[in-house]
């Protein structure tokens, strides 16, 4: 026991010995956790976003053209600006602004048409940047609410709308091919709107001009929406630091693991290496001293950023702590084995340390610990549950914000032990005893 | 006490090792004499038990390493050729650690750990960083982290590789302690001096085959010459030394520049028969001295080659 003891206390030595790169390598992930914890809902999850800066080149210039400005202006995802065509094409290309939208001539007419008879529908000139797919996608929502909402409500109420019901009630009395049925049809229909503008007027003038008549708004939305957060309880309100500070910890304790791996591999070539060949001691001894020495570390780390979190960000284990533990004992195993894994099967130093943080990255990523995976297509997704990273990210946030009990830790528990298992089979049967 | 048979390690293509075998008995320091790339560290590896052999054996007190924890482990101590230290840590706090692998309790660790500093001399620098220690201090404390266990054997492998000739001496000086203490030391170099000064037999390899194996003394006897009668003539221009080679006592003559390199089997006989030869054909000169052939000119001798140009 005493060798296994040395083994384990001079590998912490070395690693707490160089105290700057202690600290750095907390604060690194600290500042990261900071920021995108921020980015992705802050406490509270009430972290005011930015809004989408959208340009209007208003061509049409008319009520409902306005109308319209008017409406998205008034939404508050978006930053709504007057601009030109070149202007606004100029802006687009260079990233200040993410959309454009161009009304054109004719646009209040020709939509009013269209939203009574089969008049060809006139086009809403649409420019956006490629690069911002998931807000063109919010703002194509926003600008047919918007346009439903100023075209009905100017059809119902407004001079065009009344004007153009005119219009169509002497274009169906001066129809001859038109059936009598369907003409008797379309003069009630037409003469009912007339008649409700009429008693508008009436009302209005009656209550003066600040009433509001009941179909001023035009067509709205026939709901609204009441969100609610499911978080670990009633009154609990998500924390998106939780959630960015395991991330980040998931990452650098990767990163650290991939640091023992190389240094391990680095060992191999040196007197150091021979020196504990010579010494009477078994193979399992010089690796499993790794394993727990890499395993503390890793406790060290996600103690200390947790630690962190909960200090300044207020974010707290919700679930079951033991679960929290566990899942944090299991994931540092993991990562220790992946480094023997990659002291087994590394070639050179430097060949190793690129193939090795390029598979770390691409673990982090899949994992979900820089952006969450509902972004990722199903096929990804689907595949992400070969990835131990995305294990140790659910076993984290179910742990913490989700508030999931003990149960719920099992199975990332599980198959973060699984993945320390193979990794270690990999890594005992794999490593180069020899010195040659 | 230790017994090495039929060594043999190939790798691929290469040979490193090739039938290498010798003994080295209690309190005996054998040299492994070869040039770089003989296969004296990959020899030591094997007995160290960083290696396995293709084939032969290694014996320590008659009995062969079974295992990684095999108790046998214990007898030996390797200074390997590569620094085998923590710099980050103080020089006590990197031997506390190697006794530590070897299962040494606490009280005994410590009285070993201040042993080794005092012999090594940096009692005064126990509690100081290694990585702020010269090469010749680290090569030391190098050495002591090997006899913590307190060794029978210790395998040196060119232990005074890269240090100034005042380090040097202050090693050769620990390994003589060391060797009056009863030590058996199997001490790999490519320095002849270094081999000649230590070792009690030396066993000369090259590319991995043992070509001469046993005392300075025997070494010597190998040589056609064992005395080399040195005459630093006064004008050497147009001297032919070949000439000399028919007198009977001659076995080799050589010119460098104005000195004249006569090799004979007896001094007594041979000296007066050089110079009476050189004053009867009209050579003076103004120095003679006499020498005795170095391994250098063994290694030449044996494999016709220089042993620092060997490849």
């Amino acid at each position: 026991m005493i060798p296994f003891i040395a083994l384990v206390r001079k590998d912490l030595r070395l690693f707490f010995n160089d105290r700057k790169a202690v600290i750095v390598g907390l604060l690194v992930p600290i500042v990261l956790a900071s920021f995108f914890g921020y980015l992705f809902g802050g406490r509270g999850g009430n972290a005011e976003t930015s809004k989408v800066p959208v340009l209007v080149i208003d061509q049409d210039g008319s009520d409902i053209s306005r109308g319209l400005i008017a409406q998205l202006a008034g939404d508050k995802n978006l930053d709504v600006k007057p601009s030109t065509l070149d202007a606004a094409r100029a802006a687009v290309r260079k990233g200040k602004a993410t959309a454009a939208i161009v009304i054109p001539k004719d646009f209040g007419r020709d939509a009013g048409h269209a939203f009574f008879t089969s008049a060809s529908k006139p086009e809403l000139g649409l420019l956006y940047d490629p690069s911002h797919n998931v807000e063109l996608g919010m703002v194509k929502g926003i600008l047919s609410g918007a346009v439903m909402q100023t075209v009905s409500k100017e059809m119902f109420t407004g001079r065009a709308g009344r004007e153009m019901v005119d219009e169509s009630l002497a274009r169906v009395d001066s129809d001859s091919q038109l059936p009598a049925e369907d003409r008797k049809v379309l003069r009630d229909l037409l003469g009912g709107v007339k008649e409700l503008n009429e008693r508008q007027d009436e009302r209005r003038e009656r209550e003066g001009a600040s009433g509001e008549s009941q179909l001023s708004g035009g067509l709205t939305m026939p709901y609204e929406t009441r969100e609610e957060a499911i978080t670990s309880g009633r009154d609990v309100e998500y924390n998106g630091y939780a959630h960015s500070f395991g991330g980040m910890a998931v990452q650098f304790i990767l990163f650290m693991g991939l640091d023992v791996g190389i240094a391990l591999l680095m060992l191999r070539e040196t007197g150091l290496w021979q020196r504990l060949r010579a010494a009477p001691l078994s193979r399992t001894m010089l690796l499993g001293s790794r394993t727990v020495s890499a395993s503390l570390m890793a406790g060290f780390i996600l103690l200390v950023l947790f630690s962190f979190a909960r200090i300044v960000f207020g974010v707290r284990i919700l679930g079951s702590f033991a679960g929290f533990v566990l899942v944090c004992a299991a994931f540092s195993l993991m990562t220790a084995a992946f480094g023997l894994m990659i002291a087994a099967i590394g070639g050179t130093v430097e060949a190793t340390r690129g193939y090795s943080i390029m598979a770390t990255l691409i673990m982090v990523m899949l994992g979900g610990a820089w952006v969450p995976t509902f972004v990722f297509p199903e096929w990804l997704r689907k595949l992400t549950v070969v990835v131990p990273t995305r294990w140790a990210m659910d076993g984290l946030d179910g742990m913490t914000w989700r508030g999931l009990g003990f149960s719920s830790a099992l199975a990332p528990i599980g198959v973060l032990l699984g993945f320390t298992l193979l990794f270690g089979v990999i890594a005992v049967m794999r490593f180069r005893w020899g010195t040659e | 006490m230790l017994e090495v048979n039929g060594l043999t390690k190939i790798y691929g293509k290469l040979t490193a090792v090739s039938g290498v075998s010798f003994r080295a008995d209690h309190g005996e320091t054998i040299g492994l004499l070869g040039p770089n790339g003989a296969g004296k560290t990959t020899t030591v590896s094997i007995i160290a038990g960083l290696l396995t052999p293709d084939s032969g054996e290694v014996l320590i007190e008659g009995k062969q390493v079974q295992s990684d924890t095999d108790p046998v482990k214990r007898k030996i101590g390797l200074v390997p050729q590569d620094m085998a230290l923590y710099d980050q840590l103080t020089a006590r706090d990197n031997l506390t650690f190697f006794a530590a692998l070897y299962s040494l309790a606490r009280a005994k660790a410590q009285r070993a750990i201040d042993d080794a500093l005092s012999l090594v001399a940096l009692s005064d620098r126990a509690g100081d960083k290694v990585g702020t220690f010269s090469g010749g201090m680290k090569r030391r404390l190098n050495l002591a982290a090997a006899l913590l266990h307190d060794p029978q054997i210790l395998l040196l492998d060119e232990p005074t590789v890269g240090v100034d000739p005042q380090s040097r001496n202050a090693i050769f000086d620990n390994l003589e302690t060391l060797k009056k203490r009863g030590k058996t030391l199997i001490y790999t170099t490519h320095y002849m001096e270094e081999a000649e000064r230590l070792c009690d037999r030396i066993v000369i390899i090259d590319h991995g085959k043992v070509i001469a194996n046993d005392t300075l003394q025997g070494l010597h006897r190998l040589l056609p010459v064992t005395n080399i009668i040195a005459v630093e003539l006064d004008h050497a221009d147009g001297f032919k030394p070949e000439r000399m080679l028919t007198l009977v006592e001659v076995k080799s003559a050589a010119l460098e520049q104005d000195t004249l390199r006569v090799g004979v089997h007896d001094l007594s006989r041979g000296a007066p028969v050089v110079l009476r030869w050189l004053a009867e054909n009209g050579h003076s000169y103004h120095h003679v001295s006499s020498e005795q052939p170095d391994l250098e000119t063994v290694f030449l001798t044996l494999t016709g080659r220089s042993l620092r140009d060997s490849k």
